[in-house]
This record gives structure tokens, sequence and C-alpha cells, in this order.
């Protein structure tokens, strides 16, 4: 696996974290702050996962916080999708809803599963709770807890089943890239597989979380929809950086297209392309992003945290 | 109940010593709730008579019992109250979200902030079954006619900020919230419960990040103990004025919806704290701290009650910023909820 790739599909991760963590404590209900929080520590912790396997697959003994805090910013390979500033409510979700539309696809490749068994999207039209709030999303119960326990080993917390296999990659202090867990031969694929099965189950609700929105937003008052349209026709161009790789345009438009036909929005041409995140020519915003991300870190080095 | 200063360096066992006797005390409130509602309180006639026996009894009351408006508008006040104070929590913890110095760390405190929102969620939700909506308790305090806890009006200005408010802040939470597990009022008891349980986590994460800094680099340590001293006072100011000031307290005793005055919590929280900032080997900022043999608890120094007054008024370092952070982003969210109502009527119509 090409160790620049994997970055790229880490970093993608990592960067659209940190975007939707900077809706905290300022979305537009308190439930949406559930929400987003929970679809950022799905990217963060996916994330996670494939910088500590890039940098086995490196071999430079770079483990996930030398990548995430020690990299420049034209060593990152994010797409340039996911560092565009947060805009409105409407850019976020388009942001997400265009970049679901793309890791759920990739994702299920890359576990070896078929297209069709992509989860199903769109169950139904969004759901309100009887007060008239939008229903919450099931919340996080593990995401530090899993830390937290490990950390203190006088009070181990309840197994991860599910998690299992992946737990040894996920800590920081783990050994790098011992075990069969390599590079070479067939345990790489399978290492892979077994992350991207994780994160596909987490991309198939950001796509109906994402979708949900674009739906109500495009279809709710004249303002809404004025301003999802306006998001959807900015970042329309930066959609194609997606579908040069592993996931063909005709498949990231067969899910995006129904979403804008239900949400009665207007599907913008193709024209402008632009592109250079993966070989790390990025917008004058991720240089920012990361100034902010790594200060403390760079401000010590070599301290433990 | 006193913990008993231990020599040990052992994380384990001054958790051993404390919060989860505290965890014990919120499980015994699980099963005296439970009790409760088997007790017999059939002799009373009358409406009032049914609610002073229900109280004499220990028994919970629930929100289709009849109870004096009075203690319908303390609740009210007080849930309130706490569910702003989870609310507006998040941001001066959510203010180091970006800066997390390791993705672990960004991870942990994301889900913090996180559970915070919940814990807001499950308080409103209990307000309401007094017959006041979310809505009505969130206009109340974006107008500034409700509170919010005074502690979150302090700035964090370095990272161990996080590890301070974890250990100090949410360990004074949760003495004050453990008895809470026995309210009178069953909502708010209930929900008291679930979020003491978490609450702990929290407390533990934040003794960790301040454990890692005071074993770490002579910067780090400093870091640690700058945030010590300057959230240590703070944190007593959070059981409020002393017993002698506290307006209204023994209305809330004689009504069980309080167990413990200001001063014996406060008392509580600083025999807890000593033994675990040895263990942190950081210093807690009262020269005058010391054992008592005579008490059996330490005599410490009081917080600046002025201050906590002025901070009340509104004149903390961060009062106008919370507030203004929160009405904004209630403000820039007005076209949101507006599209998500708008939609869900026009999908009633078609159905």
């Amino acid at each position: 696996m090409n160790v620049d790739r994997l970055l790229g599909f880490g970093d993608d991760a990592l960067v659209a974290a940190q975007r939707l963590a900077e809706w905290h404590a300022s979305s537009p209900e308190m439930e949406e702050d559930i929400a987003l929080a929970n679809i950022a520590l799905d990217q963060l912790g996916a994330a996670r996962l494939l910088l500590t396997y890039a940098g086995e697959v490196e071999g430079r003994g770079r483990d996930e916080d030398a990548l995430a805090f020690l990299r420049d910013d034209r060593e990152f390979r994010n797409c340039l999708l996911v560092e565009l500033p947060n805009g409105d409510f409407a850019t976020t979700m388009a942001k997400l809803l265009f970049l679901s539309a793309y890791q759920l696809p990739l994702y299920t490749k890359l576990a070896g599963l078929s297209g069709h068994e992509n989860a199903g999207r769109l169950a139904g039209p969004p759901h309100r709770d009887d007060a008239g709030r939008l229903a919450g999303p099931p919340r996080r119960e593990d995401a530090g807890r899993e830390d937290a326990s490990r950390a203190d080993a006088g009070s181990a917390g309840p197994p991860h089943p599910e998690d299992a296999g992946l737990a040894d990659s996920a800590g920081p202090a783990g050994p790098a890239g011992g075990g069969d867990a390599g590079p070479a031969g067939s345990g790489e694929g399978e290492r892979l597989a077994a992350i991207a099965a994780k994160a596909r189950k987490e991309s198939a609700y950001h796509l109906d979380h994402s979708a949900q929105w674009t739906i109500r937003l495009g279809d709710g008052t004249e303002e809404s929809h004025r301003r999802m349209q306006d998001a959807v026709d900015a970042l329309w161009p930066y959609t194609h950086e997606l579908t040069s790789g592993e996931v063909s345009r005709d498949e990231w438009l067969s899910i995006v297209e129904p979403v804008l036909a239900e949400a009665t929005l207007d599907r913008p041409a193709d024209g402008w392309a632009p592109g250079g995140g993966r070989s790390g020519v990025h917008t004058e915003h991720l240089s920012y992003l990361l100034g902010e991300m790594q200060v403390l870190h760079r401000a010590h080095p070599g301290a433990r945290w | 109940m006193l913990a008993k200063p231990s020599e040990s360096c052992n994380t384990v066992e001054v958790y051993g010593n404390d919060i989860p006797g505290l965890l014990g005390e919120v499980e015994a409130a699980e099963t005296a709730l439970r009790e409760a509602a088997a007790r017999d309180t059939e002799a009373a006639h009358g409406e009032a008579a049914y609610f002073d026996a229900v109280i004499k009894a220990d028994q919970k009351i629930e929100p289709r019992d009849w109870m004096p408006d009075s203690y319908r508008k303390t609740l009210i006040r007080q849930i309130a109250q706490h569910a702003h104070s989870e609310i507006i929590g998040m941001q001066p913890e959510g203010n180091w979200i970006s800066r997390a110095p390791t993705l672990k760390r960004k991870a942990i405190l994301l889900a913090k902030v996180q559970d915070e929102a919940g814990h807001g969620l499950y308080l409103y939700a209990a307000a309401e079954t007094l017959g006041v909506s979310r809505d009505e308790l969130v206009e109340l305090l974006l107008a500034g006619r409700q509170k919010y806890s005074s502690i979150f009006n302090y700035p964090t200005l370095t990272w161990a900020d996080v590890g301070a408010i974890g250990w100090l802040v949410d360990g004074a939470a949760i003495v004050n919230q453990v008895p809470l597990c026995r309210c009178s009022y069953g909502p708010y008891a209930r929900a008291m419960i679930r979020i003491c349980k978490e609450e702990s986590f929290h407390q533990r994460q934040g003794f960790e990040i301040l454990h890692t800094l005071s074993h770490g680099t002579e910067a780090q340590r400093a870091m640690a103990q700058g945030a010590v001293d300057r959230w240590w006072y703070p944190s007593l100011a959070m059981f409020g004025p002393p017993d002698a000031d506290s307006t209204h307290s023994a209305q809330s005793m004689a009504w069980k919806i309080k167990r413990f005055s200001n001063d014996e919590l406060r008392q509580r929280f600083v025999d807890m704290c000593v033994q675990q900032a040895g263990v942190l080997g950081l210093t807690l900022p009262d020269p005058d701290l010391r054992w008592n043999e005579e008490r059996q608890a330490y005599d410490y120094t009081q917080p600046d009650y002025d201050e906590l007054m002025r901070v009340i008024k509104g004149d903390g370092p961060c009062n106008r910023q919370r507030m203004a952070h929160r009405r904004r982003s209630h403000d820039e969210g007005a076209w949101v909820r507006e599209a998500a109502a708008a939609y869900a009527k026009k999908r009633a119509a078609d159905a």
C-alpha cells in the first residue's frame, strides 16, 4: 500500500474532524452539538487508525501524533474540500454530504465489500419528536472512555468486542510495526479492511445525517433553500478531486444526485475542478488550521501528554 | 466520611478511597429510589398532607403529584441553573479541543464536551416535567434572568486548565451532586444518578491529565501548578456562600431537595483534594491548609465570597464572552430551526 494514499485517507478524516469540532457549543440546536461532536469523533477515530497504520507502513517510526502534529501543510495529503472553512450550517452540511458520499463507497471497497452493501441511505424523511425538535442522534458512549479506561490500568473498562481487532493499533503507546500487522504480506489488506469496515458503518450515519439536513434546508424556507443552494454551488468544484481515485464520478453522483433532487436543489454544472491536495498543494486555509492544531504539541518538543 | 490521608502514590488507591466511595452512594441512592416506591403513605389525606407524608417517608414526588408552588419554583430554578451550567460549561473546555496536544487527548476532550451537551439535555427534560419548556428556559438564560455556575466565567488559559477543570470543577460537581441523587423530586434524582456516573469519568480524566503534566517537563509541571493555583478558590466557591449567608438552604433542606449544607460539602471536597494533590505532586495554594486532629478534617482558607458575588452579578473575567457566544450561536441557528420546522410542517401536510 502506497503511504501517500493511506495518508490521504487519514488526513481527510483528521482535517474533517478538526473542522467539525469547531462547531462545539455553536450549533443551531443542542441536539446538533451532540451529533456534530459524534461525527467529529468518528472521523478522528478513523484518522487515528489510518495514520497509525500509515506510519507503520512508512517504517520511519512515526506514530499518529508525529504524523498529525509534526508535518507541515505541504506534507498533508487531504483533499481540499475538508480544509475549506465551515461557513454557515448549510456549508458544513454540504461538505459533509459530499465527503461521506465519497467515504462510504471508499471504505466499502477497502473493506472488500461490494457496492450494493452500502448501507441503505435515507431511511425515510427526517423525524421529529413530540416537542417538534429534531430527534437526536445516538450518543457516542465509548469514544473518550475507552481511551481513559485503557490509560488507567486500575479500572479496566468494559471490553468493546467490535473494536477488539483494532485495539492494538488504536493506542499511540502500542509497539509500532510489530506482529503480523506489518506492511508486507496479506496482513496489510486485512488490517486496512478492518479499519474500513468499522469506518464504513460510521460513514453511513454521516451520509444519512447530512442528507437529511440537506433535504430539510433545501426544502425548508426560502432563506434555507438559498443558503443550501449557495453552499452546494460553492463546494461543487471541489468534489472532482474526490472522484479522481478509488471512487468513480458515477458512483458518487449516484448517491448525491437523488439527495439534491429530493432537496429541490439544482445540481450544479461541472466545470472548474481545483485539485492538488493529494500532492500537498493546498488552499490558503490549511496552514492556519494546522497552525492552531499543532501549536501546543510543537511548543514542547518531545514532551509526553 | 473522611478518607484517610494516604502515603501511596498509586492513583488507583486514591480513587479507591474517595470517588468510588461517592459512586457507592450513587448506587445506594438508586436502590433507595426503588425502595421508596414501595413505602406506605396511604394514611395521608388531602394533597398537602400527601406531599408532606411523601417527603417525610423519603419517597419521591413525581410530576403528576400535587406540590407547593414554591417547591416547584425552587426546583425549576435549580434544575434550570444546572442545565444552563452544562451548556455554558462546554465553552471553557471546548476552547482546547482544536489545540489538544495529542489525538487521543483530543478525542477524550471532544467526548467530554459532548457528554456535557447530553447532561444539559437530560436536565432540561427533567425541568420540563415541572411544566416549563426548554425554549422558555433558554430564553431566560439568554435574557440573563437565570444563572449558570459562576465557575464557567473563568478562562481556560493553558492546556493544564482542562486537567484542573476535570479534577477540581468536576470533582466539586460530584461532591455537590451525589446527595442530589437522593433529592425528593424523582425526575431530578434520576437524572443526577445518570450524570454522576458520567462525571466520575471526567474527574478521573482531569486527574490523569494533571498527573501526566506534573510528571513531565519543567514547563509542563509549571503549567499544571499554575492551573491548580488559578482554579482552587473558584472551585471552593462552587459550593455557594457560607451557610450563614445562604438564602435558599433551610427550605431546600426541609424539602429534602438538599441534604447537606454548603459548608459541609465544601469541607468534604477539601479533604478529598488534599490527599489527591499529594499524589499529583502539586500544591494547593493555601498556606493555612492543615489537618485538624480535633475536627478530623482539614482547616483551610475560605474563598473570596465578595469575588463570588461579583462574578455571579456578571463581572467575572468571561461572563460577557460566554453569554455573547451563547446568544450568537442561538441567533445564527435561528434560520436552521425555522427551516426544520417549515420542512416538518410540509411533510405533515403531505401525510
